[in-house]
């Protein structure tokens, strides 16, 4: 038996012990778990904005560990017994159309759920860990051992010698921050607007410097996290705090009249709104199922952009939302760039990144307790108490 | 190739009759027999109006019960009804008006014929494999079923004929087997089949496949028609509760493509969960 993180229903985790998971096909591998984050996409789910968890769930999809076990058939020159190792959290197959383009989010062959999704989206995405049964209803990494399918693609090694703070994030959000920034095309006099400052916000921040925008500016409300503008600004951001600014003026002044080149949604679905009367309408929309997606940060994004720029959306989303500006994203002639995210593209050069010492991800970590208070942790995560931005979880205490 | 498809395989016009849906007319020469409801009364409820009975009656019947009260058992009640008309086609106030709307669109008795209840399904898929890997695969009959999640067995009887078991559609059901025959075989590029005449259900098909654009791999498409083993209006609302025929082919061929692409097929049963179970009395399933 193990303790894992399980979801029972909407605001309510708690850890369980439950049965160790078990080789299921040839090519799976278990991961004995050294590092697993909570993600902001953890709230989405726990908060029942995705409506396809079912009691029981275990969640996580941001782990790393040593490998425990392998299969018959896994290719043991790519990873072997005893490799560290970071998991992607969209799993890839290698083989597929979408795998070979290295668009590995959209696997055709991971998601044993593939019908549900279809039915949702059109075309179902890949398998993801611990996201709910429209990516497979896999168990996820909250959790002391994770199975890991076709381990020969979705166990990335990684070096000994570094700290797992400094390698965890590779699982999701510092690849999900560098996709953001990274299919805008980044110019050097360009300027990147970011909304929301919580962990793939930072991480969007300091990719796009890495990128080399000319200059990036970091939205949030001072007054939930301040902590939150303030390790914006450390990265060299210019934070705005929306509850004393009005966006659009402000920067509209940032950018001398033009607006920002790259504006970027790093909130997602469960955003509040930029005035009362939108925060109630949308509210109300979403309780009587009228739409399911609170779509504040995009509408604003859309409005601020510069014509001709960039929206790009590494916020979660996962049904439909009202009211998006369809004139103004047409006639400013926007590009929308999104998608969850292609970890395994990244994972190679952002690794060279952190061992050039160009970026330390561990810069974000502001929490890191036993993974057998994880249903605290998540309370303290969602309420952003104690200063709280990211949470490691501990399965070997 | 298509075209030798259809050339070799003349379509039923899906015009004729209202809905295609079985009556009570029963089919020479195939084995079919009459549903028991049908025996016993007469359906003179239309295939359209039945699928709306039944689907309103049974959500006015839900509805009802859960109001837990007196009127609330009025609507359950009437919901019922309705849901029994529309399962049975069989309609009492019909009945003593003499009215009998299984005939809206007229139709020439003598015309008709197993056809009419015919399903049709074409599907396609894309597959990072050659024609000749695929065809290969597709070709030993007996190993389909690791891939075709509805059909229990497959076994190769000579060159030509084979024994088919499909898995029950619903717990209560019994097996449907019949033998077909491999009626054109043209190696990495075509393979044509149909159930032999004395089978329980009447079902041909074939398979294709193609160089696909690029590098792209195969393009699979997937022709099958069957008779359902049921009465068609049963089967409608099956299928707008569970999976359709189509969507039952794209799974299987979907199956097909993950297990040539990555040879397996992606899985969670037998993956650990949790109870969600009371702390205080708390029990672990291994």
């Amino acid at each position: 038996m193990m303790n894992a993180l399980v979801w029972c229903a909407p605001y309510k985790v708690r850890v369980e012990k439950v049965p160790e998971p078990k080789i299921l096909n040839r090519r799976d591998a278990i991961v004995r778990l050294t590092s697993t984050c909570i993600c902001g996409s953890d709230l989405h789910l726990v908060d029942g904005f995705i409506p396809f968890m079912k009691p029981g769930d275990i969640l996580g999809h941001e782990p790393m560990g040593i490998v425990e076990e392998v299969g018959p058939e896994v290719d043991t020159t790519k990873v072997d017994v005893g490799d560290r190792v970071i998991i992607p959290f969209a799993l890839g197959c290698g083989k597929c159309f979408f795998c070979r383009r290295e668009l590995w989010s959209c696997c055709d062959n991971t998601n044993p759920n593939a019908s549900m999704a279809e039915t949702l989206f059109g075309y179902p995405t890949s398998g993801m860990l611990g996201y709910s049964h429209l990516t497979g209803g896999y168990a996820g990494g909250q959790a002391e051992f994770l199975r890991v399918p076709i381990a020969d693609v979705n166990c990335r090694v990684v070096p000994d010698d570094m700290h797992d703070h400094q390698l965890v994030f590779l699982s999701d959000i510092f690849p999900t921050g560098y996709m953001a920034a990274e299919q805008c095309n980044i110019q050097p006099d360009d300027t990147v607007a970011v909304w929301g400052c919580g962990p793939v916000g930072q991480f969007t921040i300091r990719s796009a410097m890495l990128l080399g925008a000319g200059r990036v500016i970091a939205i949030d409300d001072e007054k939930k996290v301040p902590e939150r503008l303030k390790m914006a600004k450390d990265a060299g951001a210019i934070p705005v705090n929306m509850r004393d600014e009005d966006v659009y003026e402000k920067l509209l002044e940032l950018t001398d009249g033009i607006g920002p080149d790259i504006c970027i949604d790093a909130v997602g679905m469960e955003a509040h709104g930029t005035n009362i009367a939108e925060t109630i309408y949308d509210k109300v929309k979403t309780n009587l199922f009228m739409e399911t997606d609170r779509p504040a940060v995009v509408r604003q994004a859309i409005e601020c952009c510069r014509k001709a720029g960039t929206v790009s959306i590494p916020g979660a989303y996962g049904g439909v939302a009202d009211k998006i500006p369809l004139g103004a994203l047409m006639n400013k002639g926007l590009t929308i760039k999104t998608g969850q995210t292609h970890v395994h593209r990244y994972v190679p050069k952002l690794l060279d990144y952190i061992k050039n010492g160009d970026i330390d991800p561990s810069f974000v970590v502001t929490h890191r307790v036993p993974l057998t208070q994880a249903d605290q942790a998540y309370t303290t995560f969602r309420e952003k108490q104690d200063g709280c931005i990211k949470v490691v979880l501990d399965p070997t205490q | 190739m298509l075209q030798q498809l259809e050339h070799g395989s003349p379509r039923f016009n899906p015009s004729a009759g209202s809905l295609g849906i079985k009556t009570n007319v029963p089919v020479n020469g195939s084995g079919w027999s009459a549903s028991l409801a049908d025996t016993i009364r007469k359906p003179n409820v239309g295939d359209t109006e039945r699928l709306t009975s039944l689907a309103a009656g049974s959500i006015l019947a839900v509805l009802g019960l859960s109001r837990r009260s007196i009127p609330g058992l009025v609507v359950a009640a009437t919901g019922t009804a309705l849901a029994f008309r529309g399962a049975t086609g069989h309609c009492g106030v019909y009945e003593s008006l003499g009215v009998d709307t299984t005939q809206a669109a007229p139709r020439r008795q003598g015309q008709k014929s197993l056809r009419d209840q015919m399903i049709e399904v074409t599907q396609s898929v894309t597959i990072n494999a050659t024609p000749e890997q695929l065809y290969s695969f597709w070709r030993k009959l007996s190993q389909l079923p690791l891939v075709l999640t509805h059909i229990e067995s497959i076994e190769e009887l000579d060159s030509k004929r084979s024994h088919w078991v499909a898995k029950p559609a619903q717990s209560m059901d019994a097996k449907v087997e019949w033998d077909a025959e491999i009626t054109r075989d043209e190696p990495n590029r075509l393979i044509e089949w149909r159930s032999l005449p004395s089978s329980m259900i009447e079902t041909r098909g074939s398979i294709q496949f193609a160089k696909a654009l690029g590098d792209r791999g195969t393009a699979v498409r997937v022709f099958i028609e069957y008779s359902p083993p049921g009465d068609r209006a049963t089967h409608l609302f099956a299928k707008m509760l569970g999976k359709s025929p189509q969507t039952l082919i794209r799974d299987d061929l979907r199956n097909f493509r993950r297990f040539m692409e990555i040879g397996e097929i992606p899985t969670v049963s037998g993956q650990p969960r949790g109870t969600c179970a009371a702390k205080s009395t708390q029990q672990f399933k291994v």
